[in-house]
């Protein structure tokens, strides 16, 4: 009897078990419902996309649009799985700029060369197609222009009697000096230093500020040439004389901004979205204090012709190259790229399309929000400059080899020179399989 | 009582402290700054107790609808999923591994060695290595994105897991038992559910509360296979206070507060059939 | 009798036959078999097969036998800590000093906080500019100057295991104190009747009578601490300069970020050579078969 009651007991839990699940609703037929995938917070909130979402499925009733929304440090892993089903479990899906060559190898974006209207490739930023043109063919669409920004504490500069921020490297040395003798922080600057991307995006702006580059002429690893290790080497001197945070080794750029907001530093490179939250004051210490300069070069560069330098870090929209549905998701991701939306959203995010970067469309821009006046004429002036990472399909783990190399030579278990040439020699490695 | 235990008493109780501190240090700061706003996080040296203290965090999370962004609205949706998940995986592994579990332990056949071996390998392997073959069954049958996918692939972790508990509990549990039941013309099944059983609650309890827990805390298989509010559990709800630019950690700290009440409910509760179980089954002679 | 036996046995144990061999069979087998070949992520990617040539490229290779050893040395410090202090806890509890009830309580708690949860709560804990250990060591007087913790290459894999021993020793001291409640306490009152102290009480009859217990606890967190994920995922992502990388991180980058599927299976696969191994051995030291006392 007992035993009897003790199997029921089993039945009712497994029958539990498949009622809990509950079933999927059946969709309407004949509506067809695209999956997109995006980063939370490049640019527009969850909220306002979902809002774009809204009005587009107002205007084409036979398409629903289901937006999903990750952190970047997801995004990556979801699309790979995503990928190895059929069909994908996404239709379009957001990419970061350095992410094209091995969807592309993967077999992964599908080719919308055909599908960019003239007006489309004048009518927005040249530099914006980077993240999505590879060999001439164009495979998706561009979203969000990011460029890391110098940006320092205005205040802490007059405290120490400086009147303009540096112009080189160098000069920044010698600033970051006065502040610390003066007592004003402890330590001046903050960099993004932690064993992810942003460490290459850091090394990325000061070896081309050097005149220096990730591969030569014929593709082959140049960083590690002297222009190469004398930035690795100077950076680590800066931490050895105690200027640069040592807690930059362990930093992204979350962890960069709250020190700067915080009132820890006086010079911090970071992405546009520093600036906002230095002003947001129930985030930030420092409301009104922060400024841009445009991005210090090496003497040694600025010698050699370099202008300028920062790097590209842009998010773009792509379709999946096995999705059923190709021309409902381009509908979509043209509509919400359109110039249109983008400048009823300009408050919230700058546009991909020159046209509101001039005349009265300038002026109106640069009235939207309390940031804009500072932030439209900075990313004018810093996004010429912007380098690109190297375009390879191998580029994840030739990123980890070259994140490893940098830590290594900061934390001092490696000389700067040997761990760039192992590095180097992990890139000519990997090219060759 | 005696001077000398009252002596060792106090002892005892001293040692309690250091083990408390270690516990409560971590979360008196993780409660601390569930209570803070972001300024103030970032306060040097850190303010152990909230200068400005404030339920923002909580009631973001608790009443939706005021909330800034779309994160903390749907926390209680993720709490919701998470429960049924973690109960729904308990139940199928305490019923059936415990059956399993006491035939590996005390029945002899000849399969058994093997079987055990089986049971024990299945473990071996990471997790991470089968998100991709375990996504691709699951995208064709469909079941991406439903709760029932996340059941079954923590079956896969967790039952042999609860299997082993209970076979160690089953162990303890003296043959001399289940030999008296079978020289009073027990059958095999009947030893199980009417000696074994009964003895080993606290051992059952045990492992329901730590088969709840694994399921509870489980965080890159609800990612890869969950998208939406269907599905996604609370350790992705907290991943997703982290976006490109923005960290929430205040709100992130109180979701995780609030995230840790269920289970702890669920050892509460069960604590009083651990009790119960002692009291009541307490083997002497 | 045994006929009986064996068929009560394969009723036992078929529903969990069924749901194992069905979530299980196809990934591993299809994992396994992708190790032998050369297979880059995508669609329509051509696979080539390469026999056991992924296997020997990381067994050749530095990288792999650094991250093991350092998975090794997590491994042996996380569960040793964690056994020592299970022990003493799930003891500790058993002679019942005052606010037991409480303290056994308490340590449902680290265990409940998601490891998500954990791994952000201790990032911050450790953070250099704002954390809570530089503001109490300084205040205690014990630094002068914040350390920045997560920087250090040699420091960082201790951090990583105070975080996960914090979360998981829970685990071990709850087992250890389950059992010690369904421990018969006449044999060591019989002892006790014959002179033995409290001493050799617990070493020659406690814990002997805990080895099914201690084993299964040891095995299970042994398998799991070398398996560590999740922590390494959200704390550090395995810097310093790959200083908390451990074999199953590894695993995962081959995987997802490089696209190497097949390097990632037989990684998967070493792992696992190397958990069996050492449940294994834990068996063949511990284990007698149907211990009676």
């Amino acid at each position: 009897m007992r035993t009897l009651y003790k199997i029921s007991l089993l039945v009712l839990a497994l029958l539990f078990v498949a009622g809990t699940v509950g079933c999927a609703p059946k969709p309407a037929a004949d509506v067809v419902t695209i999956h997109v995938l995006t980063m939370d917070q490049a640019g527009l909130k969850p909220a306002e996309i979902d809002q774009i979402a809204r009005e587009f499925e107002a205007k084409n009733p036979d398409i629903k649009v289901n937006m999903e929304y990750l952190g970047y440090d997801f995004i990556h892993d979801k699309i790979t799985t995503g990928m190895a089903a059929n069909p994908p479990a996404y239709d379009a899906v957001m990419i970061d700029v350095i992410w094209p060559d091995e969807f592309i190898k993967a077999g992964y974006l599908l080719d919308v060369t055909d599908r960019i209207t003239p007006e489309m490739k004048s009518g927005m930023f040249p530099a914006s197609w980077n993240g999505v043109t590879r060999n001439g063919k164009v495979y998706g669409m561009p979203w969000l222009m990011d460029v890391k920004y110098f940006m320092y504490n205005k205040d802490m500069l007059q405290k120490a009697g400086i009147t303009d921020p540096p112009k080189t490297w160098e000069e920044l040395v010698d600033q970051a000096k006065i502040i610390k003798d003066k007592g004003i922080v402890e330590f001046p600057i903050i960099w993004s230093w932690n064993q992810k991307e942003g460490v290459v995006c850091d090394y990325a702006v000061l070896l081309y500020g050097n005149g220096g580059s990730f591969v030569d002429a014929n593709g082959k690893p140049a960083f590690n040439n002297d222009k190469g290790v004398e930035v690795l080497t100077w950076m680590k001197q800066t931490l050895d004389d105690g200027l640069t945070n040592p807690s930059s080794i362990s930093s992204d750029e979350n962890m960069v901004r709250d020190n700067f907001i915080a009132g820890e530093s006086a010079f911090a490179v970071n992405w546009l979205f520093q600036y906002s939250d230095s002003n947001d004051a129930s985030k930030s210490t420092i409301v009104g204090q922060a400024a841009f300069a445009p991005m210090p070069v090496y003497q040694a560069g600025a010698d050699a012709g370099v202008k300028g330098s920062s790097v590209d870090g842009s998010s773009s929209f792509a379709i999946m190259a096995t999705t059923p549905y190709p021309d409902q998701t381009w509908k979509f991701l043209s509509y919400l790229t359109s110039n249109e939306v983008q400048t009823r959203y300009s408050a919230e995010m700058l546009p991909v399309w020159q046209a509101d970067f001039e005349g009265e469309a300038l002026k109106q821009l640069e009235g939207a929000t309390p940031n804009n006046p500072v932030t439209v004429p900075a990313f004018l002036a810093q996004f010429p400059y912007a380098n690109e990472r190297p375009t390879v399909p191998y580029y994840n783990e030739a990123s980890a080899a070259l994140q490893l190399a940098i830590q290594e030579a900061l934390t001092g278990v490696k000389p700067p020179q040997q761990a760039l040439d192992d590095a180097a020699a992990k890139w000519i490695e990997l090219a060759g399989k | 009582m005696s001077h000398h235990k009252l002596t060792q008493k106090l002892w005892l109780s001293l040692l309690t402290l250091p083990v408390f501190f270690f516990i409560f240090f971590p979360l008196l700061w993780l409660f601390s700054a569930s209570l803070s706003t972001q300024v103030e996080l970032f306060a040097v040296p850190p303010h152990w107790i909230p200068q400005a203290p404030t339920l923002q965090n909580y009631l973001d999370i608790i009443f939706p609808g005021q909330a800034a962004s779309s994160v903390p609205r749907t926390f209680a949706t993720a709490l919701l999923n998470s429960v049924k998940i973690a109960s729904a995986v308990t139940i199928v592994c305490v019923f059936v591994g415990s059956m399993a579990a006491y035939a590996l332990t005390r029945i002899p056949f000849k399969f058994n060695r093997s079987i055990q071996l089986g049971v024990i390998a299945t473990r071996m392997i990471p997790e991470v290595s089968l998100v991709l073959p375990l996504f691709i069954i699951a995208s064709r049958l469909q079941l991406i994105n439903k709760p029932i996918v996340l059941v079954l692939t923590y079956l896969s972790f967790a039952l042999p897991y609860a299997i082993w508990l209970m076979a160690a509990y089953f162990q303890t549990v003296p043959i001399e038992l289940e030999d008296a039941a079978r020289l009073d013309g027990c059958s095999r099944l009947g030893i199980l559910f009417r000696v074994v059983m009964p003895i080993s609650v606290p051992g059952l309890v045990s492992t329901a509360m730590f088969v709840f827990l694994l399921a509870w805390d489980e965080f890159f298989y609800a990612l890869i296979f969950t998208s939406t509010l269907a599905a996604k559990t609370v350790p992705v709800a907290i991943a997703e206070f982290v976006g490109r630019y923005v960290v929430n950690i205040n709100g992130m700290m109180a979701g995780g507060i609030l995230a840790a009440v269920p289970p702890v409910l669920v050892a509460l509760i069960f604590q009083r059939y651990i009790v119960r179980g002692m009291t009541a089954g307490a083997v002497k002679g | 009798m045994q006929q009986q036996d064996a068929r009560t046995a394969w009723l036992l144990l078929a529903p969990s036959l069924v749901i194992l061999l069905g979530v299980t069979l196809w990934p591993v087998i299809s994992t396994f078999i992708l190790s032998f070949f050369h297979a880059p992520t995508g669609i329509n990617q051509v696979r080539t097969f390469v026999g056991f040539g992924n296997y020997l490229e990381m067994l050749r290779d530095r990288t792999f036998w650094e991250t093991i050893g350092r998975t090794l040395y997590f491994t042996v410090v996380s569960v040793g800590l964690e056994l020592i202090l299970g022990l003493a806890i799930a003891q500790l509890i058993h002679s019942r000093p005052w606010g037991w009830q409480f303290l056994r309580f308490s340590l449902i708690i680290p265990w409940a906080v998601p490891t998500i949860v954990n791994g952000a709560m201790w990032r911050w804990i450790y953070s250099a500019d704002f954390g809570a250990l530089n503001g109490l060591l300084m205040q205690l007087g014990l630094i002068k100057h914040y350390i920045p913790w997560l920087a250090q290459p040699n420091m960082a894999m201790n951090l990583v295991i105070v975080a996960d021993i914090w979360h998981t020793m829970p685990f071990v001291a709850l087992v250890l104190q389950a059992a010690l409640a369904t421990l018969p306490g006449d044999l060591e009152e019989a002892a006790a009747v014959d002179g033995a102290n409290a001493w050799q009480r617990f070493w020659q009859i406690r814990i002997p009578l805990l080895k099914p217990a201690i084993l299964v606890a040891l095995i299970v967190r042994t398998v799991d601490a070398f398996r560590v994920f999740d922590i390494v995922y959200i704390l550090t992502s395995g810097g310093p300069a790959y200083k908390t990388m451990t074999i199953t991180y590894l695993t995962y980058l081959n995987s997802f970020a490089f696209g190497k599927q097949g390097t990632g299976a037989a990684l998967s696969f070493l792992i696992s050579a190397f958990t069996i191994t050492m449940a294994l051995v834990y068996i063949r030291i511990f284990y007698r078969p149907e211990e009676t006392q």
